[in-house]
């Protein structure tokens, strides 16, 4: 098979774009994905501070690697979530990535902040492990990033994330999530923090091939608790209908993004207040995260 | 040839001497979900691989997101 730009040999088939790439012209094609896509959404301005959430996959990685090319101003977060020797090579693999390109980043650590591990807390809600781990990602990325002078998060979500995030929303008609699934999020509160998915228009197989092919080290292994997750369900299900049909998980998010979403936007905003405890945004007196902590403590 | 595989980590022989994509179709797994790796670089599903050869299918999906 040939590159489609330079007709030399190629390393990846892209079937959805009907197209096939040599090393250099898929690293381009990649990177002008990433550009579209911060365009479009209007993403990252070049005085931003942006921070980049890393878990030492492929997906987040590949997207510092391709934000610092492209010249921001980045800084990673990594949140060590106590998941066994997962999250002890995950976090040497960000570490090992921020020596290399000599870049800042900062360690938060779950257990600290929630008062135990990921394991635990899912002992002790009994609920999914991706729930807990979820929602501490979420608060712990905002506030950091408050606390740094941030102006933006950055994520790795890619067209793959987004498609079976959207999938499980649909096949629940949870109508208030889907407004919210974006690529960019704005900020609505002042204690809130813009967050954008610069690889949401990249597929996951395309990202796992830039990290190889930029020579990321980046960890292959799953985290221990993603066996079984709905999500991955939800993917392989999509995958199914890509090969019978290429294309297909692109034209389920872009058509939901272009054509369907608004529809489902609300126009009144929901009101937001400040967690009477820690002062972060929430709906309700008491936010997820210290409620969360609040059972965690009772329990160990 | 040898085939690596991923999570968990293991090898299986197969009968080499043809393309990468009957060789995906014989272990039934979708070219969608896995970089075809040859020594230190990526290989298209209609290469040729010998009875010599090693590859390695790694798999691209991640997850266990909240979906939130």
């Amino acid at each position: 098979m040939k590159c489609r730009k330079c007709g030399g040999q190629a390393v990846l088939e892209l079937r959805r774009h009907n197209a096939a790439f040599c090393v250099d012209d898929f690293v381009e094609f990649f990177r002008n994905q990433v550009r579209e896509a911060i365009h479009r959404y209007r993403m990252l301005e070049r005085g931003d501070k942006v921070l980049v959430a890393v878990s030492g996959g492929k997906d987040s990685l590949g997207l510092w690697d391709v934000l610092l090319d492209e010249g921001y101003t980045t800084t990673g977060l990594y949140l060590d979530l106590g998941i066994f020797e997962y999250s002890v090579e995950s976090k040497s693999k960000c570490e090992a990535f921020a020596a290399k390109r000599g870049v800042p980043l900062i360690v938060s650590t779950v257990a600290e902040e929630v008062g135990a591990p990921v394991p635990v807390i899912k002992a002790v809600t009994r609920r999914p492990p991706c729930s807990g781990c979820g929602l501490s990602k979420r608060y712990l990325t905002n506030r950091v990033a408050l606390e740094h002078g941030f102006s933006v998060v950055a994520t790795g979500h890619n067209l793959d994330d987004e498609a079976a995030t959207l999938f499980g929303s649909v096949m629940h008609w949870q109508t208030d999530a889907l407004p919210r699934q974006s690529p960019a999020l704005p900020s609505t509160h002042p204690k809130l923090v813009r967050r954008v998915k610069p690889l949401y228009r990249l597929s996951e197989r395309e990202t796992a091939a830039y990290a190889f092919l930029r020579k990321i080290d980046y960890i292959v292994e799953e985290c221990p608790f993603a066996k079984g997750a709905t999500s991955i369900a939800h993917k392989e299900i999509l995958n199914r209908m890509e090969d019978a049909s290429p294309g297909a998980k692109h034209n389920f998010l872009f058509g939901f993004l272009d054509r369907a979403r608004p529809a489902f936007e609300r126009t009144e905003a929901l009101p937001l207040n400040e967690c009477a405890r820690c002062g972060q945004v929430t709906t309700g007196t008491l936010c997820a995260f210290c409620k969360l902590a609040d059972q965690v403590k009772r329990a160990v | 040839m040898k085939v690596i595989l991923r999570n968990p980590r293991r090898e299986v022989d197969v009968p080499g001497g043809r393309r990468v994509k009957e060789v995906l179709r014989e272990l039934d797994i979708l070219p969608e979900t896995v970089l075809v790796i040859r020594g230190d670089t990526m290989i298209t599903t209609d290469q040729f691989v010998g009875p010599d050869d090693v590859i390695e299918l790694r798999p691209v999906m991640s997850g266990g997101r909240d979906p939130r």
